[in-house]
């Protein structure tokens, strides 16, 4: 579904990714793990058109994604949730949630989904006319994740979904995870708690520095001596 | 009181016309956190755009304030395409100074074309009369431009508020990568957001030539200053802020000529400035916001 080869991406002087390949088939959940640093969140940038490759070449479905713009790269069914989850402050939680559905016309697809994500979130539809800025932090990575999956995507893209949550929530997040597969969307998850996303991945990628050092299923990974001793504290 | 009452009447027409030039201000800055200081000189074009639709074309004050938005609009995107577009990534200071460019060739080039000197306003487009309520008097064009001004402005809370593209405003202004991620174009977002900011202070400037019937190539300068002046005062960025702001302003401005205090009217303006910076720089509406790191 997703191919990603010898992919460069530079910050200025700074050389974040140094020739990263991997592939997301559908279906699957996939997980980049590694320290802060290693480039996997310029990675997921790079695929959803934030940042340019500087060499490389990102493939969906035998489609280039290099030369698209975020918005079209959008349009062919991927959505991203970024690291610090980025929710609209100011904008209320439904439409924050209406944003997720931009360039959709299809209203009653819409209304259906709206519905889909309320069920599966039911804390959102509770605080929908809120600000969404008065959430708590598991609320609002509910938020940027219903937000995404108004879109309608084939690949969900998410960053650090677990990041700053207390372990209960942590746990929901990635049964919600687990259920967004499913139900037929394939994830690319980016996760510091590596153990977590080892547990709920087909297949995963430890980065170091740019490049990818390990690549194998979640449970090889997971039980791999080396990673448990530089990735998941011994 | 009488005497309030009337400086206060006088004071929200006045207020009206530099809430819609505060609005263009705390739009822009809204989104791309630039100091429009070209802004002024919209309104002086659309001052003069409203002038020619009047005596050259003969039409109306109504036809003359819609055709003067919409060059105004299109003036603002053209120069957001031109001047602030290329440095959207430059450090803002670059931008800023660059806005002061603008406004500066904006002066000069109408000043080159139609001369330094001040034109009059024909005001036998104006319907003539004075409501009188107890001993408040209340000009028709007072009371034209306060309901022009408020029709804006509820249009432009619709459109902000209600509408899709007034949705991706907001979202492009909270976070601009987030909205990008949606599917937002952010450059279109950006042009509209000038297009609408523009055609309000071309609006206002047709506005402001009625009222005082004479226009002149400089006649943005201080009304500009004062209206980022209301879009601070009211807590730049946010949209009901400058509409309280531009009234303020306003009314404080007519209060003090009101009361004597004409030659310190602008300079009260000003003190206002430096108390809401010493006191409270996010301005009246705004929350003190911790910058993320």
């Amino acid at each position: 579904m997703l191919k990603v080869e010898n992919l460069h991406v530079k910050y200025g002087a700074i050389h974040a990714v140094k020739g990263i390949d991997l592939e997301v088939k559908e279906g699957e959940i996939v997980t980049l793990i590694g320290a802060n640093g290693a480039g996997k969140s310029s990675t997921l940038k790079a695929i959803s058109g934030l940042e340019k490759a500087a060499e490389g070449s990102i493939t969906f479905n035998g489609q280039p994604l290099n030369k698209l713009s975020a918005r079209n790269i959008m349009k062919l069914g991927i959505s991203h949730v970024p690291e610090g989850r980025r929710i609209f402050a100011g904008l209320t939680v439904l439409e924050n949630l209406e944003m997720g559905a931009y360039l959709r016309k299809d209203k009653a697809g819409i209304k259906e989904d709206l519905k889909k994500v309320y069920s599966r979130f039911p804390i959102l539809e509770k605080r929908s006319r809120q600000d969404a800025a008065t959430l708590s932090g598991g609320e609002q990575q509910m938020l940027a994740m219903g937000r995404a999956l108004m879109a309608k995507p084939k690949l969900l893209l998410l960053d650090e979904p677990s990041m700053g949550l207390a372990p209960i929530l942590v746990q929901e997040i990635f049964s919600i995870i687990q259920d967004i597969k499913a139900q037929g969307t394939t994830v690319l998850l980016v996760e510091q708690n590596a153990r977590m996303a080892l547990s709920i991945a087909d297949r995963g990628y430890v980065l170091e520095t740019g490049k990818v050092v390990y690549a194998g299923t979640g449970e090889e990974l997971a039980e791999s001596e080396e990673i448990a001793k530089a990735y998941l504290g011994g | 009181m009488t005497i309030f009452l009337q400086q206060l009447v006088n004071g929200l027409s006045l207020g009206s016309i530099f809430a819609l030039v505060a609005l263009g201000y705390t739009m822009v800055y809204g989104i791309i956190k630039l100091i429009n200081f070209a802004h002024g000189d919209i309104y002086m074009v659309g001052a003069y755009i409203g002038y020619f639709v009047i005596t050259g074309l003969h039409l109306g004050v109504v036809p003359a304030i819609i055709i003067a938005m919409a060059a105004c609009a299109l003036l603002g995107v053209v120069i957001e395409k031109i001047a602030y577009k290329p440095l959207r990534h430059a450090s803002r200071i670059t931008s800023l100074i660059t806005a002061i460019g603008v406004s500066l060739f904006l002066e000069y080039t109408m000043q080159y074309f139609m001369g330094a000197g001040v034109r009059t306003m024909p005001d036998d487009v104006l319907l003539e009369g004075v409501l009188q309520i107890g001993g408040v008097s209340i000009t028709y064009t007072q009371l034209m431009i306060f309901v022009i001004a408020v029709l804006l402005m509820l249009l432009l809370q619709f459109i902000v508020k209600k509408t899709k593209i007034g949705k991706a405003m907001r979202a492009v202004s909270t976070d601009p990568d987030a909205a990008q991620l949606m599917g937002i174009n952010v450059n279109a977002t950006i042009s509209y957001t000038f297009a609408i900011g523009s055609a309000l202070a071309g609006a206002a400037g047709v506005l402001v030539g009625l009222y005082y019937n004479s226009i002149s190539p400089l006649m943005g300068m201080t009304p500009g200053l004062k209206a980022f002046i209301a879009a601070v005062f009211g807590g730049i960025g946010i949209i009901p802020g400058a509409m309280m702001g531009g009234v303020s302003i306003g009314v404080l401005e007519t209060l003090v000529a009101g009361y004597g205090g004409s030659l310190y009217k602008d300079a009260v303006v000003y003190v206002i400035l430096i108390l809401i910076l010493l006191i409270k720089p996010s301005g009246l509406l705004g929350k003190n916001e911790k910058e993320k790191v």
